[in-house]
């Protein structure tokens, strides 16, 4: 299994192909946003809800084995794209893996402006919750 | 002014965003400032800084006169009496704020009712609901229709013997739409209710006369008036000024100091107390002059031709999943909508990857939202410098999207 920042390396190298062109790379995210996998309705209450001013983010965390998965999903494509990348590079990783990782890609991708500010979208609330987690399973 | 110069006076509208040249249609949240505006802000720290009042120095002099200037300039641009009836606050948050305070606890009874619309900004509603739980009087809501016109057969309903404000917002941000706040203040007056107008979204688009209008207090916004943030004013009738409460308590608002008792100072001191932003309301002045030298019908007409082109082109068949949120028949050059199927946050993006920046959310209207059904929209809103080019270039980027 690749490490995680191998992971985040070979994201950077995958949107480097749209240095320059936001257009494009909002498009192929929403393009990877449409393949992440549909989350159970059941698992979309309001206690998986990460609150955005904008967007919705709704996140649902399982551990098997010392892994930790999540489910996500987003009622804004763009939010969902990046999404997808984020459980690229966290799922199936241990608690301490997560809590232990610095996340570089989302600036270095240019999308920055998505985990600027909490008001603005679910996003950078998600990826607190998701430390948060793993934090939680980590104590278990 | 030439129209077709404006623009040149805009240093900030000449750059490239995400590669495409800068389309800044987010006016309703805040103008960009002339060259004027931003000289005067430079020459006043370079040249004149000095705190206000109470010195003998040259320097606070020649702060002080020109501080007092842009009261003189904004009384005459309001159609205020008298200078003295506009008081220099942060903006119109703080105005509303200092009206509830300062008017409100003094004057606000158990069951009296405060009437608002149902397309207030959020800064007009909270204040009025803080003060209703705080006097138990009752904050009742004047509702509108789908298209966003307010419902006036249900405002006269409304207004009784009990009210004793009326809080509205002369246009909407969210929608555009101009109210008949004249009908308002008329019918208000007659039960012996006060009428506050917000005017963050008016002033910069049409002539405003306060004592035409007859409002008792009116709202303003520097920064939505091509003017600095952080400035705004309060205008109100004197004799309710004098009447109210001291707001915020310090230097500047006082008469005498005795630990026994403290006298305050006549109006608008009362209400200034502190060092004021005074380089900031000193290059307001500049904005007034500027969107006076333009010409404020010179404005509405352009604004009104922006507007029109827009709705037309939206006409066509390839925007037929655009849903028009506001189409009030009495308007500003402002412009909210949905595509169908797409979240506004993702349109907003989308838009400013080719450079056009807009608003998305819920403006600080959520009751509003909430009445229309939707959490937010995507809202453009024009000034005067925006062009027809610009309308263009954008329903361009905003056929792409659609057919994506």
């Amino acid at each position: 299994m690749k490490s995680i920042n191998e992971v985040q390396d070979e994201i950077i190298d995958n949107f480097s192909l749209f240095e320059g062109d936001m257009e494009s790379k909002l498009f192929y995210l929403m393009d990877l946003g449409k393949k992440l996998p549909a989350m159970p309705e059941a698992h979309k209450g309001d206690d998986y809800l990460v609150k955005g001013c904008q967007s919705k983010v709704w996140l649902f965390p399982t551990l098997e084995l010392g892994q930790v998965n999540f489910e996500a999903d987003s009622n804004t494509e763009i939010t969902k794209g990046l999404i997808s990348l984020l459980i690229s590079v966290w799922n199936g990783r241990t608690p301490e893996e997560i809590l232990n990782s610095e996340l570089y890609f989302i600036e270095k991708i240019g999308m920055g402006s998505m985990i600027g500010s909490q008001r603005s979208n679910g996003f950078a609330s998600m990826i607190r919750q998701m430390k948060m987690y793993a934090l939680a399973y980590q104590q278990k | 002014m030439e129209l077709q110069s404006i623009r040149s006076h805009f240093p900030i509208l000449h750059q490239e965003v995400n590669g495409a040249p800068l389309i800044y249609f987010d006016n309703a949240a805040t103008t960009q400032k002339p060259i004027e505006v931003i000289e005067a802000l430079d020459k006043y720290y370079r040249t004149d800084n000095a705190n206000i009042h109470r010195a003998a120095h040259s320097l606070a002099s020649r702060s002080t006169e020109y501080f007092e200037q842009t009261r003189k300039t904004l009384a005459d641009f309001i159609g205020a009496p008298e200078a003295e009836t506009c008081i220099f606050t942060k903006g119109v948050t703080e105005s509303i704020n200092l009206v509830a305070q300062a008017w409100g606890r003094k004057f606000i009874q158990a069951g009296d009712e405060i009437l608002v619309s149902t397309m207030e900004h959020h800064s007009n509603i909270v204040p009025w609901q803080l003060l209703c739980e705080e006097k138990s009087a009752t904050l009742k809501v004047i509702p509108m229709s789908d298209s966003g016109e307010l419902d006036m057969d249900a405002f006269y309903q409304l207004l009784g013997p009990k009210t004793k404000l009326v809080a509205c917002v002369w246009v909407s941000n969210a929608l555009g739409t101009i109210n008949p706040v004249k009908e308002i203040i008329e019918a208000a007056h007659k039960q012996g209710a006060l009428v506050l107008l917000d005017g963050a979204q008016a002033l910069s688009h049409f002539e405003v006369n306060v004592q035409e209008m007859d409002c008792d207090f009116l709202t303003i916004s520097s920064h939505k008036l091509y003017g600095p943030t952080g400035v705004g004013a309060l205008y109100g009738k004197r004799h309710l000024l004098e009447a109210m409460n001291p707001y915020q308590a310090g230097g500047e608002m006082i008469k005498e100091v005795r630990f026994e008792k403290t006298t305050f100072n006549e109006i608008p001191y009362k209400f200034e107390a502190g060092t004021p932003n005074i380089g900031d309301v000193i290059a307001f002045k500049a904005a007034l002059d500027f969107v006076t030298k333009t010409g404020k019908s010179l404005i509405a007409d352009h604004e009104d031709r922006l507007l029109s082109h827009l709705l037309e082109g939206l006409k066509k068949e390839e925007f037929h999943k655009v849903k028009l949120i506001g189409t009030a028949s009495k308007k500003v050059s402002v412009q909210s909508f949905l595509i169908e199927g797409k979240h506004h946050f993702d349109i907003g993006m989308m838009l400013d990857a080719r450079g056009v920046a807009v608003r998305t959310g819920h403006h600080c209207t959520q009751p509003l939202m909430h009445r229309l059904g939707i959490d937010g929209t995507v809202r453009v809103s024009f000034a005067m410098y925006n062009t027809i080019e610009e309308i263009d270039q954008f329903l361009h980027v905003l056929k792409r999207i659609c057919a994506r």
